[in-house]
């Protein structure tokens, strides 16, 4: 820093007759080089911070991640590695736990994606309407996205609990059956996404509020001019307006659901949580990679299939990348 | 002209970046002492990491230590659930950091520290006036070459719990002696009497017990071997012993004996405290459990009966880190913890049962009684349970993880899956899980 200081003062300096031609000709050119180093090199040095934080915290851990998974680790004894090279990989795929992860992984993420979002274009929808203590509304909806995950899941676990819980108890006024909320697999599966949902919605439904509040209000008043009712007006005009928003959300939810992972756990309580009930019939891959990890004590193999979710990730937008290239080239 | 500006621009990015590295810098080592403890002329410093409630903070015995010995300052930090501390000991402990001078090991986790890293424990085999527990106890922290890495504190001999009053409905005796010799010498009896209790029993939807997993425990917990043989290797597929219990919890399972539940999960609370079921197999620490969880409404309505058979579930042990810099200071503090008269006192304001023999033949220590389960003869029933217990326990590295997989095994029977299936699908979820 000391030098650098130096150097730039001596650029500054005004020319004197004492200098040689040959002087100030080199420091013009050190000034100029400065000058340029200044524009290139000062913003990276302004987003250096992230990137070294970025470096520390996610990315040497993912390399270090791909590192174990090619090793039998315990985490009893994480000094002591074997190399496996791609054991773990091999073993993974022919894992009818990971296959049945992946399956619960995609279906609870879909009845919990699909709900949450079109319930979300519907409260944002209406939230958009002039009315009477929106502010209100609008706070009130993102209360449960600032609830932690662990008081939601609790509470909806004793909501859903097989003998005393609420759901079961308003069932049985109405004269229907008490249902094994737990220990089934479809009622397991939508009460999780019922939890993500209850978290999500209003989140999801602001960034759509705000994307709408963004649309010009002629394009309404032209709409209604051409005699579209409501309904016509939200499909024609809000959606394609907030359609980038949209995908964003698609985005985030995406990748939220693949690492689904708090909610499980704690609606299967202590150990039948991290195996995602009895017959594993909610197991997320990320409730695997904790088994593999946190119970079997396994490090090579969570790793593994940690990387295996990063691939998931990575294949699910390949695959929508692609399909938007064919939809654009048929349309 | 920016010259001045960027040159301020920078230095505070320059001043951030280094700022950014230093955070990462600082994540590093503290202190050059491997645990907590410290020595600095008559001052000592002993730190402890214990778990769930073992009893040695909760009755006081260590500001009693602290003012008997002047100038020892002891620091205990207690984790609630066992499973969490268990793992971030390991990880400490294969760090070589943040290990505390005195660890608890539970016995689940027993044989992979005598197994794995008896070379960070101190050897308690030379300290002196150690000898008063009960044999088998001892041996469980023992590694092959006879080194000692820790003292017993509590141990898990079992009794049944059980409900006088529905008892009294279903038309069975209520008296704990007669209770007791209902079923007295085997499993299958107690499971004759739940058939009896389906039967008869009228006034409501209650189940005999709460759940198949803990009759399969109470039963597995009372042979020598369990899922590993002495030499280390799996047996429980060809074990008769994993067996029995196995097609005996089915039939209680599929006969509908149970209330389906899991131990200390949050649905066994709520039926402990509306009385869903009418017995729990229940060893010693589980007692202050069902009070505390069934509540004042249900003082009086519990009671204590012998067990068929004596096993032993649970128990912890209290260990020294070898490297520790108060390493004598802190073995003398776990033996004085550890001697009988303290495992006495932790009984009497605990309940949880002395691994000292000589505690458990103390008068005073016999003439336990409790309020809450009907006045029962707390020391009497689990001193002479606790001489029942088979003199050698083989443990096994994964014994924790077997235990609770079978747990699971056994809720898929409750659920309907066929018992074929289900210990089908346990074996395979067990081969996963020791590889």
């Amino acid at each position: 820093m000391a030098t650098s200081t130096t150097k730039a003062l001596a650029g500054e300096e005004p020319p004197g007759p004492s200098r040689a031609g040959d002087g100030k000709e080199t420091s013009r050119r050190r000034g100029a080089w400065l000058h340029r180093l200044d524009v290139k090199g000062a913003p990276y040095a302004f987003i250096a911070p992230f990137f070294v934080v970025f470096a520390a915290f996610s990315f040497y851990p993912l390399v270090y991640t791909s590192w174990i998974s090619l090793h039998d680790v315990e985490l009893a004894t994480l000094d002591v590695m074997e190399w496996v090279a791609f054991d773990n990989y091999v073993e993974l795929w022919g894992d009818s736990r990971f296959w049945n992860a992946l399956q619960n992984t995609i279906t609870i993420g879909v009845i919990s994606t699909v709900p949450q979002l079109l319930m979300a274009l519907g409260i944002a929808h209406l939230l958009n309407y002039r009315m009477r203590a929106s502010l209100f509304f609008r706070v009130a909806s993102l209360v449960p996205y600032a609830t932690s995950v662990g008081a939601a899941a609790l509470v909806f676990t004793m909501i859903f609990e097989r003998d005393f819980g609420m759901i079961n108890w308003g069932l049985g006024l109405v004269g229907i059956d008490p249902v094994n909320w737990e220990a089934d697999k479809w009622p397991a599966q939508a009460a999780i996404s019922t939890i993500v949902i209850w978290r999500w919605t209003g989140y999801n439904a602001l960034l759509y509020l705000a994307a709408m509040q963004a649309i010009p209000a002629d394009r309404y008043e032209a709409a209604s001019l051409d005699g579209a009712s409501r309904w016509q007006q939200f499909r024609h005009v809000t959606v394609p307006g907030i359609r980038s928003t949209i995908v964003f959300t698609i985005v985030l939810s995406t990748i939220g659901a693949t690492q689904l992972f708090g909610e499980p756990l704690i609606f299967g309580q202590g150990p039948n949580g991290v195996t995602g009930g009895a017959n594993n019939q909610y197991q997320t891959l990320g409730l695997l990679l904790y088994e593999e990890g946190w119970k079997n004590y396994q490090m090579g193999r969570s790793a593994t299939v940690a990387w295996a979710m990063f691939m998931v990730l990575v294949l699910a937008f390949v695959a929508q990348r692609l399909i938007k290239r064919l939809r654009s080239r048929t349309s | 002209m920016g010259t001045l500006g960027s040159l301020r621009r920078k230095a505070v990015a320059t001043a951030a970046a280094v700022g950014a590295l230093s955070l990462v810098v600082g994540c590093g080592g503290d202190g050059d002492s491997v645990t907590g403890g410290s020595k600095d002329g008559d001052k000592v410093t002993i730190t402890m990491g214990l778990f769930g409630v073992m009893g040695i903070k909760e009755t006081g015995l260590l500001e009693e230590y602290e003012k008997n010995n002047p100038g020892v300052t002891i620091k205990a930090e207690i984790a609630g659930d066992e499973q969490t501390y268990y793992t971030a000991l390991q990880t400490k402990l294969a760090a070589g950091k943040g290990l505390k001078d005195i660890q608890g090991i539970e016995i689940g986790r027993a044989k992979e520290i005598t197994e794995t890293r008896a070379d960070k424990f101190a050897d308690f085999s030379k300290v002196e006036g150690t000898d008063h527990f009960l044999p088998w106890k001892q041996s469980q922290i023992t590694t092959k070459d006879g080194k000692v890495l820790g003292l017993g504190t509590d141990i898990g001999p079992m009794a049944v719990c059980y409900r006088k009053d529905y008892f009294e409905k279903a038309g069975l005796p209520t008296d704990r002696e007669e209770v007791g010799k209902l079923w007295a010498g085997d499993w299958k009896k107690y499971v004759e009497v739940g058939r009896t209790f389906k039967k008869n029993f009228k006034g409501g939807d209650v189940s005999y017990t709460d759940s198949a997993s803990g009759l399969f425990n109470a039963m597995v917990y009372g042979y020598p071997e369990q899922y590993y043989n002495e030499q280390g290797d799996l047996i429980y597929e060809k074990n008769p012993a994993v067996k029995e219990a196995w097609e005996l919890s089915s039939d209680a399972a599929e006969e509908d004996l149970t209330a389906k539940l899991r131990q200390f999960q949050p649905g066994w609370d709520p039926g402990l405290s509306n009385g869903t079921f009418a017995t729990a197999v229940c060893p010693a620490w589980m007692l202050s459990h069902i009070s505390e969880k069934a509540g004042d409404v249900n003082k009086g309505k519990w009671d204590v009966a012998r067990a068929p058979k004596g096993a032993n579930w649970g128990g912890s042990f209290l260990g020294v880190i070898e490297e520790s810099p108060v390493k004598e200071e802190a073995q003398k503090l776990v033996a004085w913890l550890t001697a009988p008269e303290q495992q006495a006192r932790i009984f009497k304001d605990l309940g949880n049962i002395p691994s000292s023999q000589k505690a458990l033949e103390d008068p005073s220590v016999k003439a336990v009684k409790n309020d809450y389960f009907s006045g029962a003869p707390l020391g009497e029933i689990f001193g002479a349970a606790a001489q029942e217990i088979p003199d050698k326990q083989v443990l096994g590295r994964k014994d924790g993880t077997i235990k609770d997989t079978f747990s699971q095994g056994l809720a898929l029977v409750e659920q309907g899956t066929p018992r074929d299936e289900a210990w089908k699908t346990t074996t395979e979820r067990i081969e996963k899980a020791v590889r």
